[in-house]
């Protein structure tokens, strides 16, 4: 009785053993850089964040600033630097909220299932029938714009559709036959829940946080620009453009670089979102092509 | 020149995403006539199904033909611009899948299906192809032969839908006609039925044919040629009367060894001695999904250190036994009890001395375990859970474990994903094993293996038995195993136990007119054997054999 021979374990370098495609090796990279700003920014901003360093607003590239001058005369590169952080840490705690709620609900009601799910989902529904935006304004237009109360708005706007996968991710793997076996030997709820049915469904859910993100970034530059996302003087990408919009009929660039920088960083983490799932599935596309 | 297929020196290479390319067919040579039947057998991951295919010049994705001549109809089929070759396809050489409810769409009815080839082709119009179609399924013996074609996939039967593919295969009369495990997946009484009608149409039309199957039994009904493979390589080649009576390599007496007398070749049993009290009893379960009642009254008695062997086709409620036993699926009448004590209905609401002592092994080891946990915990958690195990004695036990499956210690670091279907099956028995139980309920634990491996785990089951007194409920649609494994018989269909006894009861004359059904439709290693059932099944009259 003899079995398959050892499955020979590859030994790699880490990097390689990743598989990266050069569309996810550019997108981390600028990611990367985005991150490494947001850390050293204030040290390495040539000027203060509400600074005015010009008399002369909206003055071109290479005039007052580097990249310019605002309307007020700040210097847009510096507003951009310390943008980055205020841009990326909100977009970071409100997705981590979007799935604290949405992943335990949808995990409570695929697990829980009968009444708690039915009750639950009804609820998610309703909210999904509104536009998002519509229902973020009337709560922030309510409970007034602090920062906590846009974080939480837009994490529990966004957390219906991550409810909605998990509950779904819940339910296919909850009938697998381990998780079966789990249930046969007597294990709880909990155990059920963090050590069979969640590690199984870390691939989709890593995607989907990605997707999340970019999704956060835009709607909270997206509020910022409504003028009721994060206010001034603070930096913040969404709030560059809507500062600087009028701008844009003087020939001044002040709002379309904040643009083009929400535009690279939530184009870099699609591509990543995309490498990972089809790496997750298989053959990257690239890599299919490359054959 | 009658040559339809020639495949000289073909080498398939494939390879895991973003890898290298690694052999799985190498040095492969074989012909077809017109009108022959040569059979590739062999284990799972022998490359009997990749070969198969290139005799459509097709490759799966992810692999590539490296090197290799293919020859249809006198022509090198590797050599022609891949749209032509797409046009033979379905024309010159057509293709029936293991799984035909897979493989038909449902949204279609299947009259058009069977039709599509050849309309594709520009044979005919749609309405001569129709009638072409019913003259198929006349010869196929399919049931309303005028009006199966207007049914959905759902409504019609496995193994009426499999004999539709094969009608779909031979709708443009191919010159070859592959045939890819096409039995498989259905019943020993419905195989039966299908076989037949392939064996028809084949004889009928003179076509050549390429049957893959690991399953001797049904090669040696069919096939006029045998080509064993192992590792993508032929191991013998030669007439299917010389490959079963005298296999002359190593492999092939072992192929031929593994296979298990039919159950009434069985030797007189000396009889049993007093049967010991039952460990496991159920009594008069009924059990319902909604409004469907799966198992009607259903009584089952298991004797400490026995083996309950419990047969019947799929749909009959076997399996739904063992999850009502093991409280999985809520009953709605009746009692369990082990060593006496009821059992509450719900797993939940068991006492964990009682959930120990009953463990259940599932039939697909591949979904069973955990991909994302170590062979070490997969095992570890039992004993921590049970027998609250920790650190070194823990590991100690699972290395004890591994080596009782015949499996290496070396595998508890290893993740199932890097074990094959065999070494699954064993970690799955002993993360049962572990909980040191008193029953195991085994729910079709080798159906998904080929013969050898199978043959491998239950050797092991009966080991286990005799060392550790351990009584199962073996649930099997595999007569051979049971009979030669099972002490007790229990017979299902629809729900009901229609035979019940001691294995040499049920299995020798006189027997139920089911159980008969059932042992007469297990395929005999002889050849001639499929023509005997049939006259057999012609004589008998028919209210018997619908049990």
């Amino acid at each position: 009785m003899s079995d398959t021979p050892d499955v020979s374990i590859q030994q790699t370098s880490t990097l390689s053993r990743l598989r990266l495609t050069w569309t996810a090796a550019i997108a981390g990279f600028i990611l990367l850089i985005w991150i490494l700003l947001a850390v050293v920014g204030p040290w390495i901003a040539p000027h203060g964040e509400a600074e005015i360093i010009s008399p002369q607003t909206f003055a071109p590239i290479g005039e007052g600033g580097i990249l310019g001058t605002d309307k007020l005369g700040r210097d847009v590169l510096s507003r951009l630097i310390y943008g980055v952080r205020t841009t990326l840490s909100l977009a970071l705690i409100t997705t981590i909220i979007t799935f604290v709620f949405g992943v335990a609900l949808g995990f409570a009601a695929a697990i829980l299932k009968g009444g708690f799910d039915i009750v639950v989902s009804r609820i998610v529904e309703a909210f999904m029938a509104f536009p998002s935006t519509m229902l973020a304004l009337v709560v922030i237009g309510a409970f007034g714009t602090s920062q906590t109360v846009l974080v939480l708005t837009v994490g529990l706007v966004m957390s219906t559709s991550v409810f909605r996968v998990s509950r779904a991710l819940g339910y296919d793997i909850g009938v697998m036959d381990f998780v079966e076996a789990a249930r046969a030997r007597g294990e709880g709820t909990w155990w059920i829940l963090t050590r069979e049915i969640l590690p199984n469904c870390m691939a989709p859910l890593i995607a989907e946080f990605g997707l999340r993100f970019t999704f956060s970034i835009l709607f909270l530059s997206g509020l910022s620009f409504l003028g009721l996302g994060v206010q001034e003087p603070a930096a913040d990408w969404g709030l560059m453009v809507q500062e600087n919009v009028g701008g844009l009929f003087l020939g001044s660039s002040a709002a379309l670089i904040p643009a083009a920088c929400i535009a690279s960083l939530t184009v870099s983490m699609n591509l990543l979102v995309d490498w990972f799932q089809q790496r997750q599935q298989g053959e990257t596309v690239l890599e299919k092509i490359d054959e | 020149m009658n040559t339809i297929l020639t495949i000289k020196n073909l080498r398939v290479e494939g390879r895991p995403p973003g890898g290298a390319y690694v052999p799985i067919v190498r040095d492969v040579s074989l012909s077809v006539k017109k009108g022959e039947v040569l059979a590739l057998i062999g284990e799972s991951g022998s490359g009997k199904s990749t070969i198969s295919l290139t005799a459509m010049g097709f490759a799966r994705p992810g692999c590539r033909i490296a090197k290799g001549e293919v020859w249809l109809n006198g022509r090198d089929i590797m050599q022609i611009p891949p749209a032509e070759r797409h046009a033979l396809r379905g024309d010159e050489v057509s293709y029936v899948a293991q799984s035909a409810a897979a493989s038909f769409n449902p949204a279609l009815r299947i009259g058009r299906q069977v039709i599509e080839a050849p309309l594709w082709h520009g044979r005919a119009d749609a309405s001569s192809l129709t009638q072409q179609a019913k003259t198929l399924y006349r010869k196929l013996d399919l049931p309303n032969p005028d009006t199966i074609g207007d049914r959905f996939p759902h409504q019609v039967s496995g193994g009426q839908l499999q004999r539709l593919m094969a009608a779909m295969a031979m709708s443009c009369s191919p010159d070859l006609l592959i045939l890819d495990e096409p039995t498989t997946a259905l019943d020993v009484t419905t195989q039966v039925e299908v076989l037949k009608a392939f064996k028809g149409i084949i004889h009928d039309q003179g076509t050549a044919a390429i049957y893959v199957t690991h399953d001797l039994a049904v090669v040696a009904q069919v096939a006029d040629r045998i080509l064993v493979l192992k590792n993508g390589e032929i191991v013998e080649e030669g007439a299917t009367e010389q490959i079963l009576h005298e296999p002359q390599h190593d492999y092939t007496k072992t192929l031929m060894a593994a296979v298990r007398p039919a159950p009434h070749l069985l030797p007189q049993p000396a009889p049993a001695a007093e049967t010991p009290p039952p460990v496991l009893s159920a009594r008069n379960v009924t059990a319902a999904y909604g409004a469907v009642t799966i198992l009607h009254d259903v009584s089952v008695d298991v004797p400490k250190g026995s083996v309950v062997g419990v047969i019947g086709e799929s749909g009959s409620g076997k399996s739904t036994l063992a999850r009502v036993i093991a409280g999985l699926t809520p009953l709605k009448k009746g009692t369990v009890t082990l060593e006496g004590q009821t059992l509450p209905h719900n797993v939940k609401d068991r006492g964990r001395q009682t959930l120990q002592d009953c463990q259940i092994v599932f039939q697909m080891a591949d979904t069973a375990l955990n991909p994302r946990q170590r062979i070490r915990d997969i095992l570890g958690r039992p004993l921590e859970f049970y027998k609250g195990l920790k650190g070194q004695k823990r590991s100690e036990r699972i290395a004890e474990l591994l080596e009782l499956v015949d499996l290496p210690p070396s595998f508890a670091s290893r993740y199932p994903g890097e074990l094959s279907g065999g070494q699954k099956q064993r970690v799955n028995l002993a993360r049962a094993l572990a909980a040191e139980p008193k029953v195991i309920l085994c729910d079709e634990v080798t159906s998904a293996l080929d013969t050898v491996v199978a043959a491998g785990v239950i050797e092991l089951l009966k080991s286990l038995r005799d060392r550790l007194g351990i009584s199962y409920i073996f649930i099997s649609h595999d007569l051979s195993t049971i009979a030669d494994f099972a002490d007790q018989i229990v017979v299902m269909q629809e729900g009901r136990v229609v035979d019940q006894g001691p294995a040499e009861q049920v299995f020798r004359p006189p027997y139920h007119p089911y159980t008969k059904l059932l042992l007469t439709s297990v395929p005999k290693m002889r050849q001639g054997w499929l023509e005997e059932v049939q006259a057999g099944r012609d004589a008998t009259p028919s209210h018997l054999v619908q049990g």
